[in-house]
């Protein structure tokens, strides 16, 4: 048997699920501030959770101090993930005409480039139905934009900034996500820009925590799923976040982190899991030969898993009283598939299907048990995972509170993935 | 959830049954003709059958001459007879499936003195058969639980079986970490690895709770791995996990952050995404890669899961079990790996050598309520038994085919129930053997040679000692077999019934002579010695008493030592002993080693002896029959007796070596007593008492010694413990900590021994320790 550890002491391990992490946030550092009761401190007022009320009172002084301090267009906020790059564009809608005419021409075409198509080369794609109208950020007014691509593409998209002479712009591009570290050589040599290196998880709380006060265009961004099993009943109803804390935050992207948020600037990683979006795509691709998480999500609602994975039921004939286990509940995911005949039998959508709900049912009882381990009862879902994907919150709904007896309650946020690249925008904000 | 076995050939099982298997029915289904209280646990793919039997075999009695009315002077002190005795005893077999219908035939055809009507089935496959073994045996079929059987087998085995409990570690010199058996074994976690995953926290015999689990478990690894790599088999599934290099599949933490992973303190080799790199539709992946990235995927799940219930329920040991684990080193590494990850050590992942049995015990016993097995102690029989692993494909390819078809675990009812000696200092971490051969590669080599050197010996001694029976010399050759097989085996798995000790060969040799009838190969050699040494009592008494008596200690210890010497165990003295039968007590003397001696605390002891108050009682552990017990202990016992300290004498239930045996030490006594009236007044009042120890083994285990010796120590508040002989003092327990004051004290009879302790062959050990505070 060859060494499990190959060399080089590789250890393998869940990375996701790396020990936990006390992150009791230390105040930014001086150097990404301007000064305590800098932008920080607008950016809350100004965007505070009663967004009618926002720039009422907003006195002149503050107004010019504010231009003095606030960063250079365009502003942009990004997430560099194992598999997909979100980022976050916002488009100012003030632009007096003085201003406008001020405009150097690249930064100008950047932004008609981006507002003005919702598809950009093949991969690109804007999310035009999470676009936040009429923010007030820094003083100045506008939309934010929500755009995703594949990280495989992230070479070309670099290569565009360096064509469109981005780095003339003397503007900083805040980042997060791996790939911010991956790709930073990148941006330095071929796009001749400095990235600004941000902490994805205190990004992904910020993002959270800031889309949530701010509201989805007066609506809730918060929601929840009532009677998620019945497809004629399950309504998807609002949520109010307002005293959020404590919370579990489950970001479900290529693979899964558990976050325990005690405050805006207490948390801790509890632990994560490697099995997760980028687990139920790879095997998806293995398994159907599909070529896009849209196609296997497509799939998989098609399918029957019930073919593929080994209920209580097919064991023992129904519940299993013994221990209180319904017959419904899966025993041994994939479990069918040991039978050769049965392999013969099913399809790839069913396999699709399967997959999906092993990942999903997984995910949800790792949450349940940190859930119960941190003593906290609300569990918010984020991530790209989720996006489009109504099978696994309806069944991340329903197990938290089947298996909790109704203690838990699983949320789930609008904006989905983009709160890593919400949270490193923030923080361009806060940069003097 | 809780389903186990699962090798999921749903049909076909029966029907396609090789009728041409021949088995080797003496060597398998020993002693069904007595059988009762059937229990099988048919898994997927193996079936467990177990049976409770009586077994007949030979014991050597001793019994005294009559002597009322006739003034016969006899030869020997006492007669030995050879008598029949029935013992209890379990039978577990594993086989696969395949074989189901041969046995069932098999079992029908020799199964005669049963009454049994019922038997108990458990085990996900035990539906499908149940018409066949109702119509194959007339006896019905009664399901159990799947859950309350492996708990009451897993119960039952960590309670009687030493060393059963062991952590797997791949990168140290030993694999298999044996456990010391805790005298509380509750709770625990127990995770049930079968098609999906059962986490159950057990609390007390009785009380246990289903509190979760995962449907990730062996069932994904086997379906999904036969979807992903058009492999069929579970163990194939696992050798190409063992080859392939999950890193081509997986996303790890390095992928995503490029090189600079190491300025976060993060580990880059860590997973962050399983089968992150395979979400392309353009490239081919190798099926090793898949099935590694796929056991790393289950294992840390599974892992992650169990840490987290483990601390929402306070509980630090996991035993793991099921057919993902069972016997395979692969598996194992991956769970220990993920446990000790998540847990960052604070939880242990414990396996279980007779996991495999763990649901056909538990249906047994189920079955057997009125002879309520829990109430007896049990000692697992090393001659009947196949040995950890034995299964195992990872594990002596060679052999794989002819062993894995049969595995069997044979466990003997004690006749009486065993307890831990209340002195002990701390129970929970006695570990009665003193050199852990498993670890120790040297001493392993040197006692495995030793003992196959020996085996001519004891070939010999044993045929000698039924010189009236027809068939010795061939059943001594069947055992030479026997035995010599068991060290080979141990050779190359040293792991295979546990902790391999000096101790354990010792027993397995004895346990091997039993199952050929050679109940006591020394009877007559004890019963000659002891009759010499009770002629010459009465001088070394005199002599003894007209010594000074500062004097007259160091004659009675040198007199315990040199009794030492006549030890049959010991190739050195067995060879003179052999040559020169009239090796005497004054010529052992002589071999001893002057003072200082190789350990040498005697001055403390004398100076104990004078300035202390007398012991209240002595609980003496007696070593050889012949010269050691008779001119050297019971002068010793004498001594003690006389100073108002009472003596409780410990003897052997049943043979070992030429070790004295209870019932040769009640008619030692007793002749004794006729000659003295020291050891006769004591006798009577009970101020000294003969017991047993409830062992058969030349070495000294302290934590299952018989409950009424336990007792006894209590009730008399025995306050000095003395331990003599090598197996007794050096092979074991020369680091046992009392809670009283203890005397060890051994001759060294081995140079190989002797060199690795210092000192010369017939160096001195006298140990006397007193507890710290």
């Amino acid at each position: 048997m060859e060494p499990l550890q190959n060399g080089g002491g590789s250890a393998e391990a869940a990375a996701a699920g790396g020990p936990e992490e006390k992150r009791r946030r230390e105040p930014v550092p001086s150097r990404l501030r301007r000064s305590s009761s800098g932008a920080r401190a607008e950016a809350d007022s100004t965007a505070g959770p009663h967004p009618r009320e926002r720039g009422g009172s907003v006195s002149r002084q503050r107004l010019d101090s504010l231009r003095k301090s606030r960063p250079l267009f365009p502003w942009f906020g990004l997430d560099i993930g194992g598999t997909l790059v979100k980022l976050v564009y916002f488009e100012p809608k003030d632009i007096t005409a003085e201003e406008e005419e001020e405009e150097v021409e690249n930064l100008k075409s950047i932004r008609k480039y981006l507002t003005s198509n919702v598809a950009y080369g093949s991969t690109g794609i804007r999310d035009v139905h999470l676009e936040l109208k009429d923010l007030t950020l820094c003083g100045r007014k506008g939309n934010l934009h929500f755009i995703r691509f594949p990280t495989h593409d992230m070479p070309a998209f670099i290569q565009m900034g360096s064509e469109k002479h981005f780095s003339s712009l003397h503007t900083t591009l805040c980042a997060t996500g791996g790939g911010a570290y991956k790709f930073e050589q990148d941006f330095r040599t071929m796009g001749d820009l400095q990235l600004c290196k941000l902490d994805e998880l205190d990004c992904l709380i910020k993002g959270v925590l800031y889309i949530d006060s701010v509201g989805f265009n007066g609506h809730s961004e918060c929601y929840y799923f009532e009677n998620p099993t019945d497809s004629e009943k399950c309504q998807k109803l609002p949520f109010n976040l307002e005293n959020p804390y404590p919370l579990l935050l489950v970001n479900i992207g290529s693979g899964v982190s558990i976050l325990a948020v005690y405050s805006k600037d207490n948390y801790k990683r509890v632990t994560g899991t490697s099995l997760g979006g980028g687990t139920f795509f790879g095997l998806c691709c293995l398994l159907t030969g599909c070529s896009t998480f849209e196609e296997a999500l497509e799939m998989a609602s098609c399918g029957d898993s019930t073919k593929v994975d080994k209920l209580v039921r097919d064991i023992y004939g129904g519940d299993y009283e013994r221990f209180g286990l319904p017959g419904w509940a899966v025993a041994s995911s994939f479990g069918n598939m040991m039978s050769k005949e049965k392999r013969e039998s099913v399809s790839k959508e069913d396999l699709a299907r399967a997959t999906l709900i092993t990942i999903t049912n997984n995910i949800g009882s790792i949450a349940r048990m940190c859930a119960l381990n941190e003593n906290i009862n609300r569990v918010v879902f984020v991530g790209n995972f989720l996006r489009i994907n109504t099978i696994s919150m309806r069944l991340l709904a329903y197990a938290l509170d089947y298996w909790s007896k109704g203690q838990l309650k699983a949320l789930f946020l609008e904006h989905e993935g983009y709160f890593g690249a919400v949270g490193a925008f923030l923080e361009l904000l806060n940069i003097a | 959830m809780a389903e186990r076995g699962g090798r999921g050939t749903s049909s076909g099982g029966a029907s396609s049954l090789d009728k041409s298997i021949t088995l080797p029915p003496d060597e398998i289904f020993r002693n069904l003709e007595n059988a009762k209280s059937f229990a099988i646990d048919i898994g997927g793919s193996l079936t467990k059958l177990a049976y409770y039997s009586t077994v007949q075999h030979k014991v050597a009695r001793v019994r005294s001459f009559d002597y009322s009315g006739k003034d016969i002077e006899h030869e020997s002190p006492y007669e030995i007879t050879v008598q029949e005795e029935i013992t209890a005893r379990l039978h577990f077999i594993k086989f696969e499936n395949t074989y189901i219908e041969t046995c069932l035939d098999f079992i029908k055809d020799h199964l005669v003195n049963t009454e049994t009507k019922v038997i108990k089935a458990t085990g996900g496959g035990a539906y499908k058969f149940k018409d066949l073994i109702e119509k194959k045996l007339g006896l019905k079929v009664n399901k159990e639980d799947v859950m309350t059987c492996l708990i009451k087998g897993c119960n039952f085995v960590l309670k009687n079986i030493p060393h059963e409990v062991f952590a797997y570690q791949k990168d140290s010199e030993t694999e298999f970490r044996f456990q010391t058996n805790h005298p509380n074994i509750f709770p625990y976690l127990l995770v049930n690895i079968g098609s999906g995953v059962s986490i159950v926290k057990v609390e007390t015999e009785d009380k246990f709770e289903w509190i979760g689990g995962s449907s990730i478990g062996g069932g994904t690894f086997w379906g999904l791995g036969a979807l992903l790599t058009k492999t069929k088999k579970f163990d194939e599934l696992l050798q190409l996990a063992s080859k392939g290099k999950h890193t081509n599949v997986d996303m790890l933490v390095k992928d995503v952050y490029g090189g600079a992973y190491q300025t976060l303190g993060l580990s880059g080799n860590l997973i962050a995404s399983s089968f992150g790199k395979s979400a392309t539709a353009d490239k081919e992946f190798s099926k090793d890669d898949m099935a590694k990235s796929l056991l790393h995927m289950i294992s840390n799940d599974i892992g992650q899961l169990a840490c987290l219930y483990a601390k929402l329920h306070n509980l630090h040991k996991i035993y793991f079990g099921g057919f993902f684990i069972r016997g395979h080193p692969v598996t194992m590494r991956t769970i220990t790996y993920s446990i000790n990850f998540f847990s960052k050590g604070e939880v242990q992942a414990l396996f279980l050598r007779h996991e495999g049995y763990l649901g056909a015990i538990g249906a047994f016993l189920k079955g057997a309520e009125q002879d309520n097995p829990n109430q007896y102690s049990w000692g697992e029989n090393y001659a009947g038994s196949s040995g950890l692993m034995s299964t195992s494909p990872d594990l002596s390819p060679m052999q794989r085919a002819r062993s894995s078809t049969f595995d069997m675990f044979e466990m003997d009812r004690l006749e009486r129930p065993l307890v831990n000696l209340p002195l002990l200092k701390d129970p929970s971490t006695y570990i009665p053997d003193t050199v852990d051969l498993t670890d120790d590669t040297m001493a392993r080599k040197y006692w495995l040679t030793c003992f196959e050197e020996a085996l001519d010996g004891v070939v010999k001694r044993a045929i000698a000692s039924q010189p009236d029976s027809i068939d010795a010399a061939e059943r001594a050759e069947k055992f030479r077999q026997k035995y010599w097989n068991k060290l080979q085996t141990l050779r190359q798995q040293p792991f295979a019934y546990g902790t391999l000790t000096v101790r354990s060969l010792l027993d397995t040799r004895e346990h091997c002579l039993n199952e050929f009838n050679f109940p006591d190969p020394y009877s007559k050699v004890k019963q000659k010695e002891n009759g010499i040494a009770l002629k010459c009592f009465p001088s070394v008494i005199e002599s003894l008493d007209s010594l000074g008596w500062e004097e007259r200690q160091f004659a009675l210890v040198k007199g315990l030592l040199a009794g030492n010497v006549f030890d049959w165990g010991a190739k050195a003295v067995s060879d003179v002993l052999d040559s020169d039968p009239q090796f005497g007590f004054e010529e052992a003397k002589e071999k001893l080693q002057e003072r200082p001696w190789l350990e040498d605390s005697y001055n403390e002891w004398i100076q104990r002896l004078k300035e202390g108050p007398p012991h209240k009682c002595a609980l003496i552990f007696a070593d050889n029959s012949g010269i050691d017990i008779i001119l050297g202990v019971f002068p010793f016992v004498r001594e003690l007796l006389s100073r108002g300290t009472e003596v409780i004498l410990a003897c052997n239930s049943g043979p070992a070596l030429n070790d004295v045996t209870y019932s040769e030490s009640l008619i030692v006594t007793e002749r004794i007593a006729a000659m003295d009236p020291i050891i006769q007044s004591a006798l009577k009042e009970e101020r000294l008492l003969l017991v047993q120890t409830g062992s058969s083994s030349p070495c000294l285990d302290l934590s299952r010694l018989d409950k009424g010796l336990a007792l006894l120590v209590r009730e008399r508040k025995t306050d000095l413990v003395i331990i003599e002989g090598m197996g007794r003092a050096i092979h074991t327990n020369y680091y046992a900590a009392l809670k009283c004051e203890s005397l060890k004290l051994a001759v060294i009879k081995n140079s190989w021994l002797a060199d690795r302790l210092g000192g010369k062959i017939f160096s001195v050990i006298f140990k006397y320790e007193v507890p710290s505070e």
